[in-house]
């Protein structure tokens, strides 16, 4: 059998069988009453012992939400959902808000061992893990936040959204939904509506956040919807790094995903967000698998700030995202690097916005899909510059690899310029991995799945490079296993 | 056998076609340790699909025969397996891989071989300084290596890289590919005295080659004229002084 031929078969064999975070976890919950009504919304309102305004901005949502239609744009194909047979909110019993780590359940803390996920602070600190902080969400709620203490000497608030609602409701109000309006989307409504929990995190002026924050989520629930939330606010003249890790079960029904994340950075300041997101895929038939639908916005608010989105895709069945970059302030910056990763039959519609309103406002854009299998995996960018964004500058590259001739890879560029100003490029290339470099490589001694694993790396270095050193070796070997799973 | 020349590696009525074309007819060679064979014949006589065959390239139909390295029969064997194996095959035409420097491509190569041969793998200080060594014998400069492997290579840059990595991976038999065609008379002569440095009583060599230029550098012990998928004339180094003279008309029949 010709090499590539062969390594289609290989990469269709693999399917999801080798989803190493494809168990779940057996947990006493507490859910929500099944389906989407003011009652459900009420009930996690009342569940979270919600301040009066934040049930008001909920049931606002719910309104909005109910006028508006689901989007049909985007390249991808799935079954209507039917929120009427879903859980919304579901919580392991005696869970009520996060606690210090030795009151969490025992089962919670396996559960986030087996994933990797470094909750033990005396480890981290004698060196043993790598320097982070820890938000983990499960299902619905946040179980635990670690390193909050050490956090709290510099100023810096990093906690579960539900406690900052009740802890620092000024920030909340003052932001929560500045950057995403309720209303922006379908399911920025929705999760507006019924969200659950996430992050929040707040850099005082001047700060720079002395260890990576990062939030772990984790579905757990059958037939429950996860709907986190989080905003990071860095202020004047502040810096942060923050890392967003997601995985999930393998089952059979497909399970919903819609997270907001919002970012404001104030002048001089910069928030980089990296994403590793594997969500469990569904399996080689397509059967299962999380729908990723999230929005992700970085308000670049005040002058000279910079907000940098670095994403590794590999999992979902089907993904819709785009986070993007509200360039307002003068000499204001963003990045998005991306890595797209589609196999079986995954469907990804990702990119991002980037929207020009300051003066000398520049981003740039790379952009690395990788189709195998029968998936399917498309671009789509939007770069604008507003009559007011002089000198407005963006260089975007979409470069899409293709294992085999099942998949598909499409690039939808979209180029608006009120501004004579600005100078937008735009370079894209489609290449494929050939039988003769396969053979080359066997020449060499190295095989099959290693010569791809390489080819891959090789192809989406520039956006590898990005990554936090912890989270680039673990990206490198997800990318390798989502392609030919020789890693167990 | 004892007083009898031991056979290493040897192809044993070989045949094979592509898409119903018979390209190689039956073909045998016995090469012995340390022996280097050149093997010359007109364009499209089979001496690249015999080349390929050897290593493992999966588009051919082996109809009938035998390739054996030290006794075990290759053809069940993956291309990667027959290259931890030993076997080596410097490319006609080097495959370009962008995104991946030739460095992290020559670690890959270097590790799988001693993976497969259960050797501890090189510390990255002492892979650097092999390399760089061995880069340095061969006059291909550091930024060379840093670039993509191939991609943008000159011809006789391509070439140079293929005897680098020939000389990393300690191979048993050799297979040059038309290595001198494109290389210009220092790299020629940098490339043979590299082929040379490699000669010793236990490596062996196939040389196939358009000119005998290439063999006043590497001194073979057979030369063989190959035509229509076999061999049909078998000598010492005169033959290839011959050939360049009279051409192949006189072998052809
Ligand atoms: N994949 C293929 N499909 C069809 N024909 C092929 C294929 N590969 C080789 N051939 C044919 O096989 C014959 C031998 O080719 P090969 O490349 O082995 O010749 P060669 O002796 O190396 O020639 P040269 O001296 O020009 O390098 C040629 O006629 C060639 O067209
Ligand atoms: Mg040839």
């Amino acid at each position: 059998m010709p090499a590539v031929k062969e390594t289609v078969k290989q990469v269709d064999d693999i399917g999801v069988d080798k989803y190493k975070f494809g168990w779940s976890t057996d947990l006493e919950t507490e859910t929500a009453p099944i389906g989407l009504t003011e009652e459900t919304i009420r009930f996690i309102s009342k569940k979270k012992n919600e301040p009066e305004w934040m049930l008001e901005w909920r049931l606002d949502a719910y309104q909005r939400f109910l006028s508006m239609k689901e989007p049909e744009w985007a390249k991808v194909n799935y079954p209507a959902i039917n929120y009427n047979d879903m859980y919304f909110y579901s919580a392991p019993k005696d869970t009520d808000g996060p606690k210090s780590l030795e009151e969490v359940d025992p089962e919670l803390l396996k559960t986030y061992d087996k994933l990797g996920i470094p909750l033990k602070e005396q480890e981290i600190l004698s060196g043993v893990k790598s320097n982070i902080a820890v938000d983990a969400v499960f299902d619905s709620v946040s179980v635990v936040t670690t390193f909050k203490e050490k956090l709290s000497e510099e100023g810096i608030i990093f906690c579960s959204i539900s406690e900052a609602i009740k802890d620092h409701p000024e920030l909340v109000r003052k932001y929560l939904s500045s950057v995403i309006p309720k209303s922006d989307n379908y399911y920025s409504a929705l999760n507006s509506a019924v969200f659950t929990d996430g992050s929040f995190v707040y850099i005082p002026p001047n700060t720079r956040c002395p260890m990576e924050l990062s939030t772990y989520f984790r579905i757990n629930a059958e037939n429950t919807g996860q709907f986190e939330r989080t905003l990071v606010i860095a202020d004047k003249g502040s810096y942060v790094s923050y890392l967003e890790g997601c995985t999930a079960p393998q089952r059979d029904e497909n399970q919903l995903h819609a997270a907001v994340v919002e970012l404001v950075a104030l002048e001089n300041a910069e928030i980089k967000y990296s994403t590793v997101q594997n969500w469990y895929p569904g399996d080689e038939n397509g059967v299962g698998g999380i729908y990723n639908f999230v929005t992700k916005r970085g308000d670049c608010r005040g002058k000279n700030s910079k907000i940098s989105w670095t994403q590794v895709e590999t999992g979902s069945a089907v993904t819709w995202k785009y986070p993007s970059c509200i360039l307002r302030g003068d000499n204001s910056v963003g990045e998005f690097y991306s890595i797209a990763i589609s196999n079986s039959y995954q469907q990804i519609d990702s990119g991002t916005k980037m929207v020009h309103l300051g003066k000398n406002t520049s981003s740039k854009i790379i952009s690395k899909g990788i189709s195998a299998g029968h998936s399917s995996n498309a671009y789509r960018g939007l770069v604008s510059s507003h009559r007011r964004a002089e000198n407005a500058r963006n260089f975007t590259q979409c470069d899409s690899l293709l294992i085999g001739n099942k998949c598909s890879a499409h690039t939808v560029p979209y180029i608006e310029t009120k501004n004579s100003t600005s100078v937008f490029e735009h370079e894209a290339t489609t290449s494929k991995i050939s039988d003769d470099q396969i053979f080359y490589c066997g020449q060499r001694g190295i095989n099959i799945e290693d010569a791809i694993a390489l080819i891959v790396n090789g192809f989406c270095k520039e956006v590898l490079q990005e990554l936090p050193m912890e989270f680039a070796v673990e990206a490198q070997k997800l990318v390798g296993i989502s392609l030919e799973g020789s890693v167990g | 056998m004892w007083g009898k020349k031991s056979v290493m590696f040897n192809v044993s009525n070989l045949t094979v076609s592509v898409e119903d074309n018979e390209i190689l007819k039956s073909f045998s060679l016995d090469v012995g340790p340390g022996e280097v064979h050149a093997i010359m014949g007109p364009n499209g006589s089979g001496k690249s699909t015999l080349a390929h065959v050897c290593a493992g390239k999966e588009d051919y139909t082996v109809l009938n025969g035998e390739i054996n390295l030290n006794g075990e029969d290759l053809l069940d064997l993956e291309a990667d397996e027959r290259s931890t194996r030993g076997l080596f095959l410097a490319f006609q035409y080097p495959i370009e891989i962008p995104g991946v420097t030739t460095l992290t491509f020559l670690k890959s190569s270097l590790e799988a071989h001693y993976k497969a041969n259960n050797r501890e793998v090189l510390s990255t200080p002492d892979f650097m300084k092999l390399v760089k060594k061995k880069a340095a014998e061969l006059n291909i400069d550091d930024s060379m290596i840093k670039r993509p492997l191939n991609v943008g290579f000159s011809g006789g840059e391509k070439k140079r890289n293929e005897i680098l990595q020939m000389a990393l991976l300690d191979p048993q038999i050799c297979i040059l590919d038309e290595t001198d065609s494109g290389l210009d008379i220092d790299a020629l002569r940098l490339v043979a005295e590299g082929v040379n440095n490699l000669r010793n009583e236990k490596r062996s060599f196939v040389v196939i080659t358009h000119y005998q230029r290439l063999l006043d550098y590497i001194k073979p012990d057979f030369v063989h004229i190959m035509y229509n998928g076999k061999i049909i004339e078998t000598g010492d180094s005169s033959l290839a002084l011959e050939l360049e003279k009279s051409g192949y008309n006189n072998y052809i029949k």
